[in-house]
């Protein structure tokens, strides 16, 4: 290697300020090409800003790196979970204590809950006759997470167009809102996380029914706690620690349907500054640990695996 | 050769260390490709493949970010490495400054990634959260080189010598 080095390449060699030829290491960076990529650089930059001219190119790419991450993610999937196997005796013990505690309170829920419930099934069947639109939810899972270095919350799930899923659609997991769909290949979709900086989601409080705007507060850290943030658009009205967060649904049901749980309020406070309210909420959704998704879907959608319907079945 | 380590490093980043992201941060493996590029075949060469993978990590799916943004980032990087290689030109680069390698580049890299995004407001973001990912990420990378740098400097050497003999 050294030897290449030392040897001028013919042809290579250039003239220096006092005239006499001066070999040059090829290998050295050349000024036109720096100049020329940091001016690629900032066309593209410049491109993507104002518009979508590389929503092409983008697809292109997602279609050919798409399935080599499901694969990746479906080989890799037996090794991912082993962290989740080690808990120390403490951690059990507790764990144990916690849902003992939460048993014996669902079951005194349970008990107590009988009128609740009759009065809930007349608004749902109320519910359902006034809005005949149902809901059903393509099952996918989560092939990669965008990482934090890129400062965004994104993931990729692999269920794309072909199995009915299109840009603007609302994700769920089981225990809450995860997001919604940026844009779709063939076979995989783009999904927005709610804690990304960018994200903006109505959210209604569950007890007072006051609406706002749930961010995400851009804390790339996990664990789950306070990475949400609620501002009510009624200033005067504060919620109440552990008050559930819901959607408040889009005009057409995109990119958010209504009725699904976000989060838990932690702490509210009012800001003096520029006299708002805003809660701290925790997402239900561990996004630290995320795996099956579903994407919601009109009623009816065709697709190329079985969607789980509005009634709860199987459907093939 | 180049773009087949590329793509490997960009998928195992998203599929399978996001699993084991601490705080969100994995280790950034398309980086330590372009630095190993880089060190072994010097400052153009680690440009282009700077600039080549960053566009990929631009493109590819989950990315969201502004497209151009790790381009430049990593662009920088491998010339930043090139430049290393030059201050170590008797043959393979030693222990300590492949780590310092690593470690100046993630710095750099990951710096120059925020920056464009507090410019471009992509998302905007605090700067106390910016100094701690850059600080995991430099953990990362340092913690992960002497795994991955000397499997990807041999890989580099046997192709460079394969080459020479064709």
């Amino acid at each position: 290697m050294t030897q290449l080095q030392s040897r001028p390449a013919a042809g290579r060699e250039g003239i220096n300020r006092r005239g006499s030829l001066e070999p040059r290491d090829p290998r050295s960076p050349r000024r036109s090409t720096a100049v020329a990529l940091l001016l690629a650089c900032a066309t593209l930059i410049t491109l993507d800003k104002t518009g979508g001219v590389l929503d092409p190119v983008r697809r292109v790419t997602g279609e050919v790196l798409g399935p080599a991450e499901s694969a990746v993610s479906t080989v890799a999937r037996p090794i991912t979970s082993v962290p989740g196997w080690f808990h120390t005796r403490d951690g059990l013990k507790s764990r144990i204590a916690d849902l003992q505690e939460q048993n014996a309170k669902l079951q005194e829920q349970v008990r107590t809950s009988d009128l609740d419930r009759n009065r809930l099934a007349e608004y749902d069947g109320l519910t359902r006759t006034a809005e005949s639109i149902g809901y059903a939810v393509v099952p996918s899972r989560v092939i990669a997470l965008g990482p934090a270095q890129s400062f965004h919350r994104t993931a990729t799930i692999d269920a794309g167009s072909a199995s009915g899923v299109r840009p603007d659609m609302t994700v769920v997991a089981a225990q809450g809102l995860v997001g919604r769909v940026l844009r779709v290949t063939s076979t995989t979709a783009t999904v927005l996380l709610i804690t990304d900086g960018d994200s903006t989601v109505g959210g209604r409080v569950g007890s007072s029914m006051k609406v706002g705007f749930v961010h995400g507060d851009s804390d790339l850290g996990d664990g789950g706690a306070n990475q949400l943030e609620l501002q009510l658009v009624d200033r005067s009205s504060i919620p109440r620690r552990g008050d559930t967060v819901v959607t408040w649904g889009s005009a057409k049901a995109a990119p958010y349907v209504s009725g699904v749980p976000i989060g838990q309020v932690t702490s509210a406070y009012a800001s003096v500054r520029d006299s708002s309210t805003t809660a701290a909420i925790a997402p239900f959704v561990d996004f630290g640990a995320l795996d099956l998704v579903g994407v919601v879907v009109p009623s009816g959608t065709s697709s190329d695996r079985a969607i789980i319907d509005a009634d709860g079945r199987l459907k093939k | 050769m180049s773009g087949l380590l590329v793509a490997i490093g960009l998928i195992l980043q998203v599929s399978l260390f996001d699993a084991f992201a601490w705080q969100g941060v994995v280790p950034n493996l398309v980086l330590m490709v372009v630095v190993a590029g880089a060190l072994s075949r010097g400052g153009q060469a680690g440009m282009v493949l700077g600039f080549t993978a960053g566009l990929l990590m631009d493109l590819a799916p989950p990315a969201d970010t502004v497209a151009g943004r790790w381009a430049l980032a990593l662009l920088v990087a491998g010339y930043v490495a090139g430049r290393f290689r030059q201050d170590t030109p008797t043959g393979r680069p030693s222990v300590t400054a492949v780590v310092a390698t690593v470690a100046t580049c993630s710095f750099v890299a990951t710096s120059i990634f925020a920056l464009t995004g507090m410019i471009l407001q992509d998302p905007a973001i605090g700067f106390g959260e910016v100094l701690r990912v850059i600080g995991i990420g430099l953990f990362w990378d340092v913690l992960l080189t002497p795994l991955f740098l000397p499997v990807l400097l041999t890989l580099y050497a046997r192709a460079d010598a394969e080459a020479r003999r064709a």
